[in-house]
């Protein structure tokens, strides 16, 4: 008796996520984000980046642009230790999931003038899987050479804190009885036939969802002679759920929005702002970053 | 680190001369140095007694790199050989098992990623089949079980050849490197920050391990050492990696023999301490805490304090978690003299970590190659016996507990100064680098050298895990395949720092 006591002293484990919101600590290593009022377009960020996930292309008159691709940061921090203007911060945000690729990467671009925002795509229409699926969910997890976190953060939603089978949201044996592959890593040569094989042996309609960095992009894989780059090097991606490797109430918002049962986060992917300064400033920095 | 030079052909016999007194294999690592005018090279690095470190190298010739295998004297380097025989080319000479062992069969031969000549243009495309080359058993009534590498749980990839009459398992074959990402390679000509990036990620569940022995190892390279507040930091954030990792392995021991009250109070136990480790370092295994010389930004204080207060009531839990698993006499069974490893096996194969130690084993870098700070601690360093699955079990929270003591030392005395030292590593062109802690799962060892301008031009990631996965499969005869689960959960190795 005991321990069924001890049980009851210690009360309800599982946290109020997805109703309540869970904010990471103010110092997580989230993605960075631009500050558009601070950079000067030196480039150091791109410069430094382990994975090559940030590019600064020059722009017309004097312009520049600012890129930052989640499939390839690894959310490391060093752009913003590198900063010499301070216009990069470390964003503790992490509920992020995207249907295509490109929607990965984000664009800061600067112009001499204002100009109109660049048109958002066109929606594109997709299979309401989700009607299919309804209040059920069956995951197969597939491991295709990943670092192993996004697994154990994968194997934590099944305990008791996050317990994700409370969402109608459960983890198969077999791809068989799958409606979802849930794909960590960014397919190693040795594990891409089982992807492969598993993909063909997951039932239709299914949906494929990247988990991680190194599955939307590669990640830290960038130039492997062992890895392809990212799970849709291979087969067809449904969702993208960047992060390294996503907390789990991260992975909990991609699955429930790409089940349509909660809404993403709207993100402005690009955005076209006026080069900060006096008159109109300009960018104080021009040339290769050791020079 | 200075190497001694040995010839090729002395190699075995200086091997073997140190191994008879007392030392034990920590690392072997391939280099191709011809771009320096030279051939290729092989380095065996020992432990010996009282933390003596014998790094050797053997030069090798330039076009036909080969040297006689160490492995018939030194079970340990089985996999070090192979592994430098897929990746450069240099051939172990009486190998007693010279299989691929990190390429597949459908990689060309001849083509050699680690070699600093191999070019983009020689990747081959992406194959469609899977192979398995590994050793089975034959004969009547004898079935092949092949499971993997894609498992019915959350786990990482592996292939499992079980050769078993009825029930029984007769012999265990594992393929393994599905996870190989060439890492290694990523990492060559980045300078030591950005290399860090990378050598942290090769396995999320050792992160800090890896980023501390790579710290370590340029600390090596550029003869400095970390800030004393810098260490202090470091060792906070491996005790609460290993605490974290053996509640969670202890309650996945419970998960192999469907014991779920356990496998959920472990799970509980362990999303407690990475919320800690969370708020300590901004992220949830670690990551971007570390940089060579110390640490990266100051651990906050106010963290380091509720973590103090909370050590009494961790203690408590995990003594309940103790009790309500060894109150279950059907799970004690499952786990009593199940996936049996005797002392002479891990000691003859080099096993490290919680591994050897439940076998009777007592080796511990913290104590045995001491850094800093554990040289100014008192380690205790338990071990047991039987080498069972429940005596590996035990072992896990006999440590856990453990590292709740060196976590107290620790908070109670922190240090002040500067987080970091400099690494002038740009000033020790063509060093060597060794660095190695204890990880959860035992010796994580990092080897690098340095290039001209003070980059990265050559690393080896020998974790604990490339160490034990050669041993687990002797674990395996004699018992059930259904038993095979909990058998690897009681080892509970990563795939991703075996096989980067």
């Amino acid at each position: 008796m005991r321990p069924l006591f001890e049980r009851f002293r210690q009360r309800g484990a599982t946290a109020g996520y997805p109703v309540v919101a869970e904010p990471a600590p103010s110092i997580a290593r989230g993605f960075p984000a631009l500050d558009p009022a601070l950079c000067r377009g030196h480039a150091a960020c791109a410069a430094t980046c382990p994975t090559g996930a940030i590019r600064v292309e020059d722009g017309a008159s004097g312009g520049w642009r600012w890129l930052l691709d989640l499939g390839r940061c690894v959310a490391c921090g060093r752009c913003a230790e590198v900063c010499p203007t301070e216009a990069l911060r470390i964003d503790p945000a992490y509920e992020f999931v995207y249907p295509r690729r490109e929607d990965l990467v984000r664009s800061v671009t600067f112009q001499a003038t204002w100009a109109d925002p660049l048109p958002r795509p066109a929606e594109a229409l997709r299979v309401r899987i989700h009607t299919i699926f309804g209040r059920s969910l069956h995951i197969r997890h597939l491991d295709v050479g990943s670092d192993n976190g996004a697994d154990w953060e994968m194997a934590t939603l099944l305990g008791p804190v996050y317990d994700v089978q409370r969402l109608g949201i459960d983890f198969v044996a077999s791809p068989r009885h799958a409606d979802m592959l849930l794909v960590t890593g960014a397919v190693s040569r040795n594990l891409a036939p089982a992807l492969t094989h598993t993909y063909e042996a997951t039932p239709e309609p299914r949906l494929v969802v990247a988990l991680g960095t190194d599955a939307c992009g590669g990640g830290i894989t960038q130039g492997s002679y062992a890895a392809a780059g990212g799970v849709d090097r291979v087969i067809p991606v449904d969702y993208y759920i960047p992060g390294d490797p996503p907390r789990p109430q991260a992975i909990i918002h991609g699955l429930l929005v790409a089940l349509g049962r909660r809404v993403a986060v709207a993100a402005t992917r690009d955005r076209v702002v006026a080069i900060p300064g006096p008159q109109g400033g300009g960018r104080t920095w021009k040339g290769s970053p050791s020079g | 680190m200075i190497e001694t030079i040995v010839a090729p052909e002395d190699l075995r016999d200086c091997v073997a001369s140190r191994l008879g007194s007392g030392y034990r294999p920590l690392t072997l690592v391939g280099t191709d140095d011809r771009a320096a005018g030279e051939g290729f090279a092989i380095h065996p690095v020992l432990l010996g007694p009282g933390g003596a470190t014998l790094a050797m190298r053997a030069p090798l010739d330039r076009n036909a790199p080969r040297y006689p295998s160490l492995v018939p004297i030194a079970p340990g380097f089985h996999w070090d050989e192979r592994e430098a025989q897929d990746l450069l080319g240099i051939v172990p000479e009486g190998h007693p098992d010279p299989r691929r062992l990190v390429l597949r069969a459908e990689w060309p031969p001849g083509h050699y990623p680690l070699r600093k000549d191999f070019r983009p243009d020689q990747i081959p495309p992406l194959p469609r089949d899977d192979s398995f080359d590994g050793h089975v058993v034959g004969g009547h009534e004898v079935t092949e079980v092949p499971v993997g590498p894609i498992h019915a749980g959350i786990i990482e990839p592996g292939h499992f050849r079980f050769s078993t009459v009825g029930e029984s398992i007769l012999h265990l074959d594992a393929q393994l490197f599905y996870t190989h990402r060439g890492l290694e390679k990523i990492v060559e000509g980045h300078d030591p920050l950005r290399a860090l990036a990378v050598a942290e990620r090769c396995c999320a569940a050792c992160t800090v391990s890896h980023a501390a022995a790579f710290s370590l190892a340029c600390e090596d390279a550029a003869e400095v050492t970390a800030s004393p507040r810098g260490a202090w930091g470091r060792a906070v954030l491996l005790e609460m990696e290993r605490l974290y990792n053996h509640v969670g392995d202890a309650g996945n021991m419970c998960s192999g023999g469907a014991f779920a009250v356990g496998a959920m109070t472990g799970a509980r136990l362990k999303e407690t301490v990475q919320r800690a480790l969370d708020r300590l370092t901004g992220h949830r295994f670690g990551r971007g805490a570390l940089v060579p010389g110390g640490l990266r930004r100051d651990i906050p204080m106010e963290v380091c304090t509720e973590i103090r207060r909370s050590l009494g009531a961790w203690r408590a839990r995990i003594g309940d978690f103790r009790d309500l698993v060894l109150g279950s006499d059907g799970f004690v069974d499952r786990m009593r003299r199940t996936g049996v490893l005797s002392a002479q096996a891990v000691r003859d194969l080099g096993g490290v970590g919680v591994l050897a130690r439940a076998a009777g084993v007592d080796v511990d870098l913290r104590r045995d190659r001491s850094y800093s700070p554990y040289d100014h601690l008192s380690v205790h360093v338990p071990t047991q016996s039987a080498g069972d699955a429940e005596a590996r079990f035990l072992q896990r929270i006999a440590e856990a507990l453990e590292t709740l003591e060196i976590l107290r030392q620790l908070l109670d005395a922190p240090p002040a100064g500067p987080i970091a030292a400099p690494v002038p590593t740009a000033e020790h062109p063509g060093a060597i680098g060794l660095g190695a802690v204890e990880s959860p799962r035992g010796a994580c060892v990092h080897w690098l050298r340095l290039d001209g301008s003070g980059a990265i031009d050559r690393l080896r990631i020998r974790s604990a895990s490339f160490a034990n996965w050669p041993i687990v499969p002797l674990a395996a005869p004699g018992n059930l395949v259904p038993d095979f689960p909990m058998i690897n959960k009681s080892f509970e190795l990563c795939y991703a720092c075996c096989d980067r």
